[in-house]
C-alpha cells in the first residue's frame, strides 16, 4: 500500500478523511486552514459525497449536525475565530450524540488575532468547546504523518463514544509539505451506518428521532454517562510520545509544533550533557495525567512547559499533576510569532541555570 | 349505525373528546350551527362539542379541516 | 375522504400546543399531507426551536431537532447525504426570519431540495410573547408593551416577497389558516411543494399565517378575526413563486 505523497498538513488531513469514509464536508473560508476546504471541494464528489461552502461556520457546523445525524462519517474545519462561531454547534453535537470531525488549525489570537500560526485554542479546545459543560476528545498531531494517521482513526472514536472529536493544530503544521504515507480507502457500507442514525438506508424500519433537549432526569443521566466516558477516556484512550524520559532530571511538556522545536533543544541539550526529556501529549483531552503524576520526583527537578502561546495554556493542567514536586517553568511565542530553535535552545539554557525566561 | 338501506343520511362525524381543548372552531364555523359546547368536562378538563341534530348534518367536513387537534374525523363511507 | 382522517404522524393525544393555536393544525396539515404522498417512512422532519420544538413529543415520523435558527443548514446536510427522502424543516418567525435569516435565505439561494414549512404567528410564543421581525406595527408585545414601532424596530419583515426574489427556489407561498378555504389552500400549497421536492425539483417555501391566543392575549375566535383585520392585509396570502407553472 505504498500510497506516499509529498503534500500540506491540511491536504494530508482533507486526504485521509476521504479515505478514512468522510462523505460530507461544510466548512466557510478561514485561514490558514483553506487547503482542506479547497481539497475537499473537488475530492469528495470524486467519491460520491458531498461538499457544501456554508453562508457562516455556524450554518456549516449545523450541516455537518444534518450529516452526522444521517450516520454519514461528517466533518467541518475552521480556525479560533470560526471555531468560536461554532462552539454552538459541536455543544449541540455532544447533547445530540452525534460523531463529527471537527479542525482547528490555530492561529494567533483572541479576536480576530493573526493569520499566523499560534497554540492559542488549548483551553478552547480542552475546557469549553461549547456551553453546557461537556468535553470532546482532542488530538493534537506533530506532523502531517500523524495528522493523516489520527484523522484516520477520528470517526471510529467518535462513532465508538457517540461524540464529535476535534483535531487541534496549528497552522504551520497545516501549512509546511511533509512526506506522507496514505491510510488505504475504507470502503462504507450503507448496512453498516450507525443503527441510530436517521437514515432508512441501514434497513431501519421503525421511527428514529435525535435530539440536543431532553427532560431534566434523562439529561441528568446522559450528563452522568459522558462524566463517565470522559474517565473512561483517561483509562485507555491517552496518547503520548516520551522522548529519552528515562534518566530525565528536566522534562519538557509540549505538543504540536511546539514539542517539534523542544525535541530539538533536547537532542541538543543532550549532546551537551543535559539530562533533559520532552513528554508529547497526543491526546490534550484526555490529557496524560498519569504519565505527568506518575514521573519520579525524586530524579525530576523541573517540568518546562513550552507552547507558541503566551501565557502558557497547558501549564494548570500539568501543574495539577505535578503537585508542587517540582517546579514548572514555561516559555512561549505568542500573537503568531513562531517558535525557533535558538530561541527555545536559550530558554531552557536559562532554566537550567536556574532562572526563567518569559516565566 | 342506520342499515345502509335506509334513505336518511348518514351521520359521518366522529368526535373524539379526550383531543379537544375547546376552542371552539368547530363550533363557529359549522356551517348548520349543529354542533354545541358538552356540559361535561373531558379528562383535561375542556368543554367539547357535540352534535345537537345529526340528522341536520350535511358532512361537509369542516369541523374537522379547521380543528387543529384532529379530535373530529369523518370515516370514509362504506366502513364501519 | 382521507382529508378528514386524523393521520398517523402525529400522536394519538392532545398536541402540547395551546387551546386554538393554529401551529397544531399546521403540523396536522403537513403530516395529513405526508400520509397521503405515502412518505411516512420516508419523511423527515428537522424541527427548529420555538413552540415548533413542541413537536418533539407530538410528531411520530423520524425527526431531527436542532438549534435555534439552523433547520435549514440542518436539513442541507441531511439532505445532501440522504437525497431520496422528502426532508422538511419546520420554524416559527423567530427562529427563521431573525436568528436563522441567514440560513434560510442561503438554503433558498443554493436551491437545496427540500422543503420549508414556515408557521408565523408573529410572536415568540415559547418565550413569553416578545416582539418577533414579524410582529406587526402597533402590536403589543412583553418587549413592546405600546406597541411595535416602525422608528426604533423597523418593520415585519415578509419572508415570501424577499425569498421570491431569489432565482433557485421553484415553490414560494403564503396561507391564511384562519379559515376553511385558507386551511384547504394551505394543504394543497403543502402538497405542491413536497410534489415538487418529490420530482427533485428544488426548494420550496410554505408560509402558513397562524396565531398565538396566549400571548395576543385574545379568545381563539378572537385571533381569527385579527388575523382578518391586521394580519392578512399585510401579509398577503398567495403563490409567489411557481416555476412549474411558469414553464407551462
Amino acid at each position: 500500500m505504498g500510497d506516499i505523497k509529498f503534500m500540506k498538513g491540511n491536504e494530508a488531513i482533507a486526504e485521509a478523511a476521504v479515505r478514512a469514509g468522510c462523505r460530507f464536508f461544510a466548512g466557510y473560508p478561514i485561514t490558514p486552514q483553506n487547503e482542506i476546504p479547497e481539497y475537499l471541494s473537488w475530492r469528495l464528489p470524486e467519491v460520491g459525497g458531498a461538499y457544501v461552502q456554508g453562508e457562516s461556520e455556524i450554518a456549516s457546523i449545523n450541516m455537518v449536525y444534518g450529516a452526522a445525524a444521517m450516520g454519514a462519517r461528517a466533518m467541518t474545519s475552521s480556525s479560533g475565530p470560526g471555531i468560536s462561531l461554532k462552539a454552538e454547534g459541536i455543544s449541540y453535537l455532544a447533547a445530540a450524540m452525534l460523531p463529527a470531525l471537527i479542525v482547528n488549525i490555530s492561529r494567533g489570537g483572541p479576536g480576530l488575532g493573526s493569520i499566523q500560526p499560534a497554540q492559542s485554542d488549548y483551553l478552547q479546545a480542552t475546557k469549553a468547546l461549547g456551553h453546557g459543560g461537556f468535553h470532546a476528545m482532542v488530538f493534537a498531531p506533530n506532523s502531517a504523518q500523524e495528522a493523516a494517521d489520527l484523522v484516520y482513526t477520528a470517526w471510529d472514536y467518535a462513532e465508538r463514544d457517540r461524540n464529535p472529536v476535534l483535531l487541534l493544530m496549528d497552522g504551520c503544521l497545516g501549512n509546511i509539505m511533509e512526506e506522507v504515507q496514505l491510510p488505504p480507502m475504507r470502503e462504507m457500507k450503507d448496512e453498516d451506518l450507525p443503527e441510530w442514525s436517521l437514515t432508512r438506508r441501514n434497513g431501519r424500519d421503525y421511527q428514529g428521532n435525535i435530539t440536543p433537549i431532553y427532560t431534566e432526569p434523562i439529561l441528568e443521566g446522559i450528563n452522568t454517562m459522558a462524566g463517565e466516558m470522559y474517565k473512561a477516556w483517561e483509562e485507555d484512550d491517552v496518547k503520548v510520545e516520551e522522548f529519552m524520559l528515562d534518566d530525565a532530571e528536566y522534562v519538557i511538556v509540549a505538543y504540536g509544533i511546539a514539542s517539534r522545536v523542544a525535541k530539538e533543544a533536547v537532542l541538543r541539550l543532550r549532546a551537551e550533557g543535559h539530562k533533559i526529556g520532552l513528554l508529547r501529549p497526543i491526546t490534550l483531552f484526555p490529557f496524560p495525567k498519569k504519565q505527568i503524576r506518575d514521573l519520579d520526583y525524586n530524579r525530576v527537578k523541573g517540568i518546562i512547559d513550552i507552547e507558541m502561546t503566551i501565557p502558557a495554556q497547558m501549564r494548570e493542567d500539568i501543574e495539577l499533576q505535578v503537585k508542587d514536586r517540582c517546579p514548572v517553568y514555561e516559555y512561549g511565542r505568542s500573537g503568531g510569532c513562531l517558535l525557533d530553535d535558538e530561541g527555545v535552545y536559550e530558554a531552557i539554557g536559562e532554566i537550567l541555570a536556574g532562572g526563567e525566561n518569559n516565566g | 349505525m342506520r342499515s345502509m338501506g335506509e334513505r336518511k343520511l348518514i351521520v359521518l362525524v366522529e368526535i373524539n373528546k379526550r383531543l379537544c381543548k375547546d376552542c371552539g372552531y368547530c363550533m363557529h364555523f359549522c356551517p348548520k350551527k349543529i354542533l354545541a359546547e358538552s356540559k361535561e368536562r373531558n379528562s383535561r378538563g375542556y368543554f367539547y362539542p357535540e352534535l345537537t341534530d345529526p340528522d341536520a348534518c350535511i358532512s361537509c367536513g369542516i369541523c374537522a379541516t379547521v380543528c387543529p387537534e384532529g379530535a373530529i374525523e369523518l370515516p370514509p363511507k362504506g366502513e364501519d | 375522504m382521507a382529508e378528514y382522517m386524523r393521520s398517523h404522524m402525529i400522536a394519538d393525544a392532545q398536541s402540547g400546543y395551546c387551546p386554538g393555536c393554529l401551529h397544531a393544525l399546521a403540523t396536522r396539515l403537513v403530516s395529513d399531507v405526508i400520509e397521503e404522498l405515502g412518505q411516512a417512512d420516508n419523511s423527515l422532519n428537522v424541527i427548529s426551536v420555538g413552540c415548533s420544538a413542541l413537536n418533539i413529543l407530538y410528531w411520530n415520523g423520524d425527526f431531527l431537532s436542532v438549534a435555534h435558527g439552523r433547520a435549514p443548514a440542518a436539513a442541507t446536510g441531511v439532505k445532501r447525504t440522504n437525497p431520496e427522502r422528502l426532508v422538511f424543516a419546520y420554524q416559527g418567525d423567530g427562529d427563521l426570519a431573525a436568528i436563522g435569516l441567514a440560513e434560510i435565505m442561503s438554503a433558498a439561494n443554493r436551491g437545496e431540495n427540500f422543503t420549508v414549512i414556515f408557521a408565523n404567528n408573529q410572536t415568540y410564543g415559547m418565550t413569553g410573547g416578545q416582539m418577533a421581525p414579524t410582529t406587526l406595527l402597533g402590536q403589543k408585545t412583553t418587549t413592546t408593551v405600546y406597541g411595535r414601532d416602525a422608528e426604533t424596530t423597523g418593520y415585519p419583515m415578509k419572508m415570501c416577497e424577499l425569498i421570491s426574489t431569489l432565482e433557485a427556489p421553484v415553490f414560494v407561498a403564503r396561507y391564511a389558516l384562519n379559515s376553511p378555504k385558507g386551511i384547504r389552500d394551505a394543504r394543497a400549497g403543502i402538497k405542491k411543494a413536497f410534489e415538487y421536492q418529490l420530482a427533485g425539483k428544488g426548494f420550496t417555501f410554505v408560509e402558513l399565517l397562524t396565531n398565538c391566543p396566549t400571548n395576543w392575549k385574545l379568545s381563539p375566535l378572537q385571533t381569527l378575526e385579527y388575523m382578518n383585520t391586521n394580519t392578512i392585509p399585510y401579509f398577503k396570502p398567495g403563490v409567489y413563486k411557481d416555476k412549474e407553472a411558469e414553464n407551462v
